[in-house]
């Protein structure tokens, strides 16, 4: 059984604080599929287009017939716990420092037989479970036995909280409080459990409707941030960095201009100046912070969420400097995420489609709302993945891309405004 | 002759007789900007961005990038910044007239005003009433209206917006046309974002001050401070733009030589 979080004791500020260490983080280039598939939240396993034989450990080859035509194919993860063990004893650095740690071994009804880290919450062996990946500390996808019905507490199992980034006790940064979206990071995150939000706000003497109200709520803390201003985000980090456990960038500068429809460069230069240097100036300054709390006790930094846009897949003509402005972002939120790997802290980017917002004023719907942008959010932390599409432009784009990513170019084409 | 003037001048500098007054905002990231609806373009506010400290980026020396707009701190409007002024010739920051930025100022007292009511607009009349007192405002002289809105140093008070948008105190249309027409000022002085009131875009014509103003070649100041240092007459300011080619303006150190 797992009992409700409590929330931890205050850190004795004499201490010091343990570095971070990994799990075992080497897999081969088939094994991958398995961290590519658990970084959407997905289950997927290796089947065999030839014979139809599903197969883990993932390899080159089918084990069955040694045909190379391996697909990975979603799963629904149900099966039976055959074996388990609790491991008390390791020479593993990361695994000794959190032991004991339980571990089983399921015999999927699809097939093969797999080994998990055992959910608290399973019945001994024998018993039902439901697999589902996770990535673990090191950003690798591995293998979660789950009871089969949802049970209370289940988000705060001892080790799957290792693998996830739940916002519970937690103390938050959301980069912006002016916007919708942010203001509804903000209650979202209050909603799932986090202790203390900071909140930034650019430019305050410009009145910004239910900025106010956010700042009522008392877990909040209006703070003067703004990505544009490096002295501004030197100042805060130095004050708040080493206390913040998640940061939510959610500042974002939007127009709706493609190449031909507006003179120079200034439009563009702003989408680039905030959604991309601001990202680079965020990760100068708090990156470091974040990174030498990476194992900071129950509560420690665990993830970095970027806002970005299903147009940095690829470019959406209509919006055409915006999706350039998040396609870069997109490439630094994936340095910042091997930069920010050695600290297990999981980089989360978040690729809405259309939000319902002014500057999508003249797209017709469906929009995302921002409260389901929040939850969305919210749920990527409890989860720990690493990429979200939310909503439903964005899961079609997501599928148009990864089916051929220059089709999808194509169709877009015809969409120039 | 000249040669003379100068040397009492240094003398008289020198001495402490004449004072310098800064008349400049500090350029930080922490001075606003003024701000247009999001769909128009925008002036830049200052940014720093170090290039080195002492590190391996530069081991001896210290040195920075800054980026701004033209219109960013204390600046200077050249006749060009608006339409009205936009086929003029010298009108830009490269080719105003030198001579022009050296001059007399005359400094009207409207804090008292301006204390009492943000959107307070300048008046013929209440520049006739400064005359009365301290005489005719001379040809080719600067007129800078003191609201000691500088001493609002917290930014949302110095921007002071509301649902309406912006509240500050600036010239009235009439008053431009007599400054310019009947009292041939070189140009007008203000201490918020802008020379014309924060609710200038609602006189006719839009932001009188600039339309006017520039339309005659003449120029604008912005975002003053320390008016109050100035007497209502007998002090000289300089206020040079960078040369800045077909630039419409420039952020300025601007100063005043004031008698102790």
């Amino acid at each position: 059984m797992t009992g409700p979080l409590t929330r931890p004791k205050r850190k004795n500020p004499v201490l010091r604080t343990r570095l971070p260490l990994l799990p075992p983080w080497q897999r081969s280039r088939a094994a991958l599929g398995l961290t590519a598939c658990a970084a959407l939240g997905r289950f997927e396993l290796q089947t065999c287009r030839a014979c139809g034989a599903v197969q883990y450990p993932p390899r080159e080859a089918c084990h069955s017939c040694l045909s190379g035509e391996l697909e990975w194919r979603l799963q629904d993860g149900a099966g039976e716990l055959i074996a388990e063990t609790t491991i008390h004893h390791s020479n593993d650095s990361f695994f000794r420092e959190r032991l004991p740690w339980r571990l089983g071994m399921v015999r999927l009804d699809a097939g093969p037989t797999v080994v998990v880290h055992l959910h608290g919450a399973c019945a001994p062996a024998p018993s039902r479970v439901r697999v589902n990946t996770r990535l673990d500390k090191a950003g690798q996808g591995v293998l979660v036995a789950f009871p089969p019905e949802e049970v209370q507490n289940m988000a705060n199992d001892k080790q799957l909280r290792e693998m996830t980034c739940d916002p519970r006790f937690r103390k938050v940064l959301v980069t912006d409080g002016k916007t919708a979206v942010g203001q509804s990071l903000v209650r979202a995150v209050i909603g799932a459990g986090a202790d203390l939000v900071w909140v930034g706000f650019a430019e305050p003497w410009k009145k910004f409707p239910g900025l106010q109200e956010i700042a009522a709520l008392p877990q909040v803390t209006l703070i003067p941030l703004d990505v544009t201003d490096s002295k501004s985000i030197r100042t805060q980090a130095g004050e708040i960095g080493g206390r913040v456990d998640i940061l939510i960038n959610n500042a974002e500068v939007h127009r709706t201009h493609g190449i031909a429809s507006r003179a120079g460069i200034e439009a563009a230069r702003a989408e680039m100046d905030v959604n991309y240097f601001g990202l680079l100036r965020l990760a100068q300054e708090f990156g470091p912070a974040l990174k030498s709390r990476g194992a900071d006790g129950q509560s420690s930094a665990t993830a970095w969420v970027n806002l970005l846009s299903v147009y940095a897949l690829s470019n959406f003509p209509a919006h055409g400097t915006f999706s350039a402005s998040k396609a870069a972002a997109l490439s630094l939120a994936q340095c910042l995420r091997a930069e920010m790997r050695p600290a297990g802290i999981r980089v989360i980017n978040v690729f809405p489609g259309p939000i319902d917002d002014e500057w999508n004023q003249a797209l017709p719907p469906p929009k995302l709302g921002a409260q389901a942008l929040a939850r969305a959010v919210v749920a990527a932390l409890q989860d720990g993945v690493e990429d979200v599409y939310p909503g439903d432009v964005a899961q079609e784009w997501l599928e148009r891309f990864r089916e051929n990513p220059k089709v999808l170019e194509r169709e877009l084409a015809g969409m120039a405004g | 002759m000249a040669a003379n003037t100068l040397n009492l001048l240094v003398a008289d500098l020198l001495s402490g007789r004449i004072r310098i007054v800064d008349l400049t905002q500090t350029l930080s990231s922490d001075f606003p900007q003024i701000a247009l609806p999001p769909e128009f373009g925008q002036c830049w506010p200052f940014r720093l961005e170090e290039i080195s400290r002492y590190d391996d980026r530069g081991p001896a020396w210290y040195w920075n990038n800054f980026s701004c707009g033209e219109h960013t701190g204390t600046h200077f409007d050249a006749p060009i910044h608006w339409i009205s002024g936009r086929d003029l010739p010298n009108n830009s920051t490269d080719t105003v007239p030198v001579q022009h930025l050296l001059g007399a100022a005359c400094v009207i007292d409207c804090s008292r005003e301006a204390g009492a009511d943000a959107d307070y607009l300048l008046t013929v009349d209440r520049v006739r009433q400064w005359e009365s007192v301290h005489g005719r405002i001379p040809p080719r002289s600067w007129v800078l209206m003191r609201t000691d809105w500088s001493k609002r140093t917290d930014p949302v008070l110095y921007q002071n917006y509301d649902e309406t948008g912006q509240h500050t105190p600036g010239p009235a249309a009439e008053v431009v046309r007599f400054l310019v027409d009947d009292r041939d000022v070189v140009g007008f002085g203000t201490e918020a974002i802008g020379t014309d009131a924060g609710q200038g875009y609602h006189l006719k014509p839009p932001y009188p001050c600039h339309y006017f103003m520039h339309g005659a070649g003449r120029y604008g100041l912005q975002c003053l401070t320390n008016l109050d240092q100035l007497p209502p007459t007998g002090s000289v300011i300089f206020c040079p733009p960078l040369k800045i080619k077909h630039g419409s303006g420039s952020p300025i150190r601007a100063l005043a030589l004031v008698p102790a």
